[in-house]
């Protein structure tokens, strides 16, 4: 061994300049990192701002709509007494636009001033006289919506001060709109027809009504199957499954189903559902049952989650007095664990309820204009309208695709607000 | 009718639990102590034996019946239509003749339709009453028999306790049910699909156009099935969401978990959460309508023609939704390094920023990674967004600024609309979403066990 001399290393001077220069370095390194963290989250929460901003600047002008105020005579000329429903409605609507522009002589100006009523004004006026037979040969007021452009032109969309050829409606309809809106007959109430009528190809009389009740179908059929079966599945793999090769396999399957893309949950619907047991295309019944398959997974977790969280000493306690296993459990541990996968549930269903590939699949994306009467007609669901609606070319579905969005939106936050107060109201911390 | 069928079933099933408790009841004032179960159990007992066989046979039966009619019909139509007709053909008759049934006649139908449509009817209402005929008397079968077992002595309890484990055990086994029916249902179009056309064409070419000929005749009409486009289109669009949301999730993570107060990380991590919540179609919607005009725009400016559905809006926007994954699955590797490695990196100088990257970085990589692979999973699955922001023609091309297609958009634009399940169009659609699940599987095994693995290792 060759010697070696221990001298004591020269002590390193923390004030000098390479070390202050250094320490000053490695600091800026570490608020670099600090900013780097900072920034991303403002990038990500800004990012979700502006998704949420940009929907509701598009969105808010569909939850009013422009009405027009127009008196309508029911002539019993058009519409005869005894069978109101047969009457010529197109007549009584275009005669009521003749007296709303009395200076309008030739027949060409007149189509295109009924223009500016929606196409749906004559079904209105239809159904309303079917209503009140007693109208028959009087004259009533009834404000009908304005057709999509004088909607959007309304609502400022559309700028009158583009030059002529740049808009979609032009400066002669322009002036017919104007002088409406001078005789106080233009309104803007609240678009009551976006919650309660069914999708129609004219924007300004489309409304959600058959989507919120083909998603309302949908959800039940996927609750009524996925609750049960998910607790059953999860009391049995958390309490009485021994740990075997076979419960090995069902908790990997689990895991790697919570996992798998969700259409090809629609693949499956489409070939067994639908093709091998002869299910109805479109039905709420198999988007539910598609649906259910995708949400299982998620309600056996968190119900295992929550059955775990019940202390060993109730079931103690229980087996101690001479309950059976079964007893311990219905009796004691799933009502303690209840507000836990109630909770865990409504969050399953929230998810279940904002899905969408898979229902696009089992066609549940018919154009249909009135709300499915049971699980077994043809329906929409919320995001399914969604979809449809962002692909119609017409300027006023953007709005109302926003509008949609912001209801479905309301829906889920709705669903996630009960689920966060039942964990606040009823878990219990042992 | 169905519906107050299970009503009925329903309805017995709770007048045999009253019959059950009420027996067991006069057990009760007759023996005593010496009667084994509570009454509550005889009732229950009855009620499942009457309630559970029925509901189950009912739900079979609904579920075959229409295709067991459906072939009855086929085998009843007259030799001379069924000659040489192909499925697309026979589906087609069956559709006529139950149109013809409810009464939706277009023009005068042939007289073997017409028959078929009466015996069509007429199958159908012996169906039905069938059906409640032999559920009914299954359930009344069942509470006969549980009647007739009833005795003072009898282990009630324990029979509905069993009765209740398997309805447990086939509870859990749906969970292997659906992913064998996945996997199945699957293979199997995917295999009608490669009969159609050889597997090498559809995993090596190199041009995609799923069109088939609607005439015979038509010319140049065969369509092309070489995947290779689509799959590098997926991979192109689930590269750029990740190149989003790596940085993005990770940074945020890291300021999470080593700078940020419990405060403030009680109010951000909901924040993040709210992200992973906003339903896909919202996102695909959020696509077309603000980011990508705004890239056309930018790029617009700087003098680039972008498409309009090109594959950085779609990654892009994709890539805010995995954000929130990439944060939440780091933010736990990086809690779950334990607390005696920060603090031995502390104790010899090292400022957070060192700690992170060389100490908790390395120590938490495997979780890191894991987590990235169930994003990139979530992105190569991802539907919507793409359905709606990216493009329908497949080119193969690495430029992030023209338009591509994946696999399932071109899953869900094949099989949109009506489908018949006779021609490669619609087949292919299946060996795509073959493709797809088995990639998805692939990933998300490894995912999983690298993410145990690990957490095995610090605990």
């Amino acid at each position: 061994m060759s010697e070696t001399t221990a001298t004591a290393p020269k002590p390193f001077d923390w004030s000098s300049p390479e070390a202050m220069a250094k320490r000053k370095r490695r600091y800026a390194a570490d608020r670099r990192l600090r900013l780097y963290g900072l920034v991303s989250i403002l990038v990500a929460i800004g990012l979700l701002g502006i998704l949420i901003a940009s929907l509701v600047v598009t969105g808010y002008s569909a939850f009013v709509q422009t009405k027009i105020a127009v008196e309508f005579t029911a002539d019993p000329e058009n519409v005869p007494a005894e069978d109101p429903g047969a009457g010529n409605f197109r007549a009584v609507v275009s005669n009521a636009v003749q007296a709303l522009f009395p200076e309008i002589e030739n027949r060409r100006e007149l189509r295109t001033a009924s223009k500016i009523l929606s196409n749906g004004a004559t079904t209105i006026v239809r159904n309303h006289v079917i209503a009140n037979p007693g109208l028959v040969g009087q004259t009533f007021t009834l404000e009908v919506p304005a057709s999509d452009p004088f909607d959007q032109l309304n609502k400022g969309v559309i700028d009158r001060n583009l030059p002529e050829d740049r808009r979609r409606v032009s400066d002669a309809e322009i002036e017919l709109f104007e002088s409406l809106e001078a005789r106080g007959l233009v309104s803007t109430p609240f678009n009551w027809g976006l919650f309660f009528n069914a999708d129609s190809r004219f924007p300004e009389l489309a409304g959600l009504a058959g989507a919120v009740v083909g998603s309302f179908y949908a959800l039940l059929v996927c609750f009524l199957i996925s609750f049960p079966v998910g607790i059953a599945a999860a009391i049995y793999l958390e309490e009485f499954a021994p740990k075997n090769r076979w419960t090995d396999l069902v908790e990997v399957n689990i895991n790697n189903l919570a996992a798998v893309p969700s259409i090809v949950f629609g693949l499956l619907g489409l070939a067994v559902f639908i093709q091998v047991f002869g299910l109805p295309r479109s039905a709420p019944l198999v988007g539910g049952m598609v649906l259910s398959l995708m949400t299982l997974p998620t309600m056996i977790i968190v119900t295992r989650a929550a059955l775990k969280s019940i202390p060993p000493s109730i079931r103690e306690a229980a087996l101690g007095i001479g309950a059976s296993k079964h007893e311990v459990i219905l009796h004691h541990v799933l009502p303690l664990a209840l507000p836990g996968i109630l909770t865990g549930t409504i969050i399953g269903l929230a998810q279940a309820l904002g899905e969408t590939a898979p229902l696009l699949l089992i066609g549940m994306n018919a154009f249909l204009t009135s709300p499915p009467g049971g699980i077994m007609d043809p329906a929409t669901a919320l995001p399914t309208q969604i979809f449809i609606w962002a692909d119609s070319p017409e300027r006023g579905f953007a709005s109302r695709t926003s509008a949609a969005i912001l209801v479905l939106l309301g829906f889920l936050i709705f669903m996630n607000a009960v689920a966060i107060y039942l964990r606040q109201r009823f878990e219990r911390r042992w | 009718m169905t519906g107050y069928l299970f009503l009925a079933i329903l309805a017995l099933s709770l007048i045999a639990f009253y019959v059950g408790r009420s027996t067991a009841g006069r057990f009760v004032a007759a023996h005593g102590a010496e009667v084994h179960s509570r009454p509550i159990y005889h009732g229950a007992f009855a009620a499942v034996w009457v309630g559970l066989p029925a509901l189950v046979l009912v739900v079979f039966w609904l579920l075959f019946q229409d295709g067991v009619i459906d072939r009855l019909l086929i085998a009843s139509l007259p030799e001379s239509m069924k000659q040489g007709a192909s499925p697309s053909q026979l589906s087609l008759y069956l559709s006529e003749i139950k149109n013809v049934a409810s009464g939706r006649i277009f023009t005068e139908p042939s007289p073997e339709i017409s028959a078929a449509a009466e015996r069509y009817q007429r199958w159908q209402a012996i169906a039905q009453w069938a059906m409640v005929v032999v559920a009914l008397s299954v359930s009344a079968l069942a509470l006969y028999m549980a009647r007739t077992r009833m005795a003072p002595q009898f282990r009630a309890r324990q029979n509905f306790e069993r009765a209740l484990d398997i309805v447990m055990i086939l509870s859990a086994a749906v969970a292997i049910i659906v992913t064998l029916g996945i996997i199945v249902s699957l293979t199997y179009e995917a295999i009608q699909f490669f009969r159609l056309v050889p597997p090498h064409e559809f995993f090596f070419g190199l041009n995609w156009e799923p069109q088939i000929p609607i005439r015979e005749d038509q010319v140049a009409g065969t369509g092309a099935f070489g995947a290779v486009p689509v799959f590098t289109g997926t991979l192109l669009i689930a590269a750029i969401a990740l190149l989003v949301a790596i940085p993005v999730g990770l940074f945020s993570a890291i300021y999470l978990v080593e700078f940020a107060d419990e405060r403030v990380r009680g109010i951000i991590k909901p924040v993040l959460e709210i992200l992973a919540g906003v339903p896909t179609v919202v996102y695909g919607f959020f696509a077309v309508l603000t980011v990508a005009p705004a890239i056309r725009q930018a790029g617009g400016m700087m003098g680039i023609a972008i498409s309009p559905n090109s594959a950085l809006a779609a990654g892009g926007v994709m890539g805010i939704m995995i954000i929130p994954f990439i944060s939440s699955l780091s933010d736990d590797a990086l809690r779950a390094v334990p607390q005696s490695m920060r603090d031995g990196s502390f104790a010899m100088g090292a400022t957070k920023a060192e700690t992170v990257t060389r100490v908790l970085l390395p120590a938490a990589l495997p979780g890191i990674v894991g987590g990235i692979l169930l994003a990139a999973s979530r992105a190569i699955g991802e539907t919507m967004i793409v359905v709606m922001a990216a493009g329908l023609t497949a080119t193969l091309t690495a430029n992030p600024l023209e338009g591509v297609t994946t696999v399932t958009v071109q899953i869900v634009t094949l099989l949109i609309g009506d489908t018949a399940f006779d021609n490669p169009k619609t087949l292919s659609a299946f060996a795509l979403g073959l493709v797809l699940f088995v990639v998805t599987l692939c990933l998300n095994v490894l995912a999983l066990r690298i993410v145990r693995r690990y957490r095995e290792k610090y605990e």
